[in-house]
């Protein structure tokens, strides 16, 4: 084969369990050379790479239930792992109940890339830029495992730990992601800079969410994440604290991403500075947060 | 190195292929199956010149394992004028001029394919962002953007 580029190395191999118990035997089996794929859209170009040395690529779509998307009012949202991004972003409980979620995935890559992709694979990367990370932490998502020692949920605040790292281990298959309803009187904003428009890794990443809550002294609650600008998906619980306390007006809007800019601490790399990236997580945790407070303020 | 057996429909005939672990589709379409009008431009899901039809979504076959699409019915550009007529998609991008060197054009066509297939009447954002991984280096995208318009207009006005 004279291919300019070339594809995935010889020694991997395809391998399609029946059952998630044997595709968590055979991951167990096989630690440190197999990996579990739902898009392979990492998985191709991390191998094809030699990023990563995996020879064994266990094929988890399928099983058990990770095809499947469903709603309950009463439950909430329940998306199987191997759901590509189109479907998420496409289904009418996610436009209507969660449209921070599909906004999040439109940002990813294109839309054939999205026909393959998804929130779980989006998730277990672990990178820090993540598109979908933020909204699916700030809508309270919590991850459905399968392992060795059987199911186990894994609420996504808590799951990262690095790069590319997180709580899962051999074995562990991740089957769905589910989200509560979410609060009534709601509103999101996922803002991504990247170098240009559509396709690009983000350079900074914003996703906020806030909704009136009479239980908090501002009378309001608000959630923020950021991505790119830290070795996680980074949130700020010290703005968040600030604006369920301080009555909301620009100033405490504008203190708030003062405080994304504190807490977070990005690097250099080739898509921008750690200065620049920090004066834009302030400048766009401002503008999302002002953004929501114009649309969930009761007083409007 | 251990193969599969997989059967696939592939621009409507059903055929099997003896894949490894290690071939993406595009490697299999290419190089197995010779259909080579699907192009390998970035082998890494950037430029969408390798994208084709899988079970009725437009996505880049060189993320996609072989091995995997074992009952998947896949349709490339040589698929889409099977008949011998041209596709209305093919049509409008000959007659507005959206074709230069022609590398993009069988990935262009595809995604166009698939949008007009699920949505019969897309807007302008729907068009662009159905292309917004097919990368063309020549003609500046507008030409393509107005012959999908015409390739919608065009089907909608036969069906009524
Ligand atoms: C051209 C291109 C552009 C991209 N642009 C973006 C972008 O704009 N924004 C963005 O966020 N990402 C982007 N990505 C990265 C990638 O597409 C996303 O991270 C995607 O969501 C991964 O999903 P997947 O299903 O393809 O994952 P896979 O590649 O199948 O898996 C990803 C990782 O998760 C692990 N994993 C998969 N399934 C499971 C499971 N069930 N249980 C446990 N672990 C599992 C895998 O072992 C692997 O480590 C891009 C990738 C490419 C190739
Ligand atoms: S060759 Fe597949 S996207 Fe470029
Ligand atoms: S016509 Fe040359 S790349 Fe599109």
């Amino acid at each position: 084969m004279n291919n300019a580029h070339p594809g995935l190395p010889d020694f991997v191999e395809y391998v399609k369990p029946a059952s998630l118990e044997e595709a968590s035997k055979f991951l167990v089996a096989h630690a440190g050379e197999s990996r579990p794929f739902l898009g392979a859209t990492d998985c191709i170009v991390r191998m094809r790479d030699g990023i990563w040395k995996t020879k064994y690529l266990v094929d988890v779509k399928g099983l058990d239930g990770t095809n499947q998307i469903t709603f309950d009012p009463a439950v909430g949202l329940t998306i199987g792992a191997a759901v590509p991004m189109n479907k998420v972003a496409a289904h009418p409980a996610v436009i209507k109940h969660y449209p921070l979620l599909a906004e999040a995935c439109h940002w990813v890559a294109s839309y054939q890339l999205r026909s393959r992709a998804t929130i779980v694979g989006n998730i277990c990367n672990a990178s820090p830029a993540g598109d979908t990370i933020g909204a699916s932490m700030l809508l309270e998502g919590v991850l459905r495992v399968f392992g060795p020692d059987g199911y186990r949920d894994e609420p996504l605040n808590g799951f990262f730990k690095g790069p590319g790292r997180t709580n899962l281990k051999p074995g562990d298959i991740a089957v769905s992601v589910s989200f509560p309803l979410p609060p009534q009187g709601n509103s999101g904003r996922y803002i991504k800079l990247g170098r240009n428009k559509l396709g690009d890794l983000a350079i900074v990443g914003v996703t906020a969410f806030g909704y009136p809550d009479s239980s908090a002294a501002s009378g309001y609650r608000f959630r923020i994440a950021l991505a790119s600008v830290a070795p996680i998906p980074l949130r700020v619980p010290k703005a968040e604290e600030l604006l369920a306390s301080k009555p909301i007006d620009e100033a405490v809007l504008a203190e708030a991403a003062q405080l994304a800019y504190e807490s977070c601490t990005p690097i250099d790399d080739v898509r921008g500075s750690a200065r620049y990236r920090k004066q834009m997580v302030r400048n766009l945790t401002r503008n999302a947060l002002v953004d929501i407070w114009s649309k969930i303020r009761k007083d409007a | 190195m251990s193969f599969h057996r997989i059967t696939i429909r592939i621009n409507g005939n059903l055929e099997q292929v003896d894949v490894p672990g290690n071939l993406t589709l595009l490697q299999m379409l290419r190089d197995k199956l010779g259909l080579t009008g699907t192009k390998n431009g970035c082998a890494s899901g950037e430029c969408g010149a390798c994208t084709v039809i899988l079970n009725g979504d437009a996505v880049n076959s060189c993320m996609v394992v072989a091995a995997e699409c074992d009952g998947a019915e896949i349709t490339t550009i040589e698929g889409l004028a099977s008949s011998g007529d041209l596709d209305m998609v093919q049509k409008m991008i000959l007659e507005e001029g959206g074709v230069q060197c022609g590398f993009c054009t069988p990935g262009i066509l595809m995604s166009a394919r698939a949008l007009l297939n699920r949505n019969p009447h897309p807007t302008e954002f729907d068009i662009r962002d159905a292309i917004s991984g097919n990368l063309c280096r020549c003609t500046g995208y507008n030409r393509i953007v107005t012959a999908i318009s015409r390739a919608a207009e065009a089907e909608s006005a036969a069906v009524k």
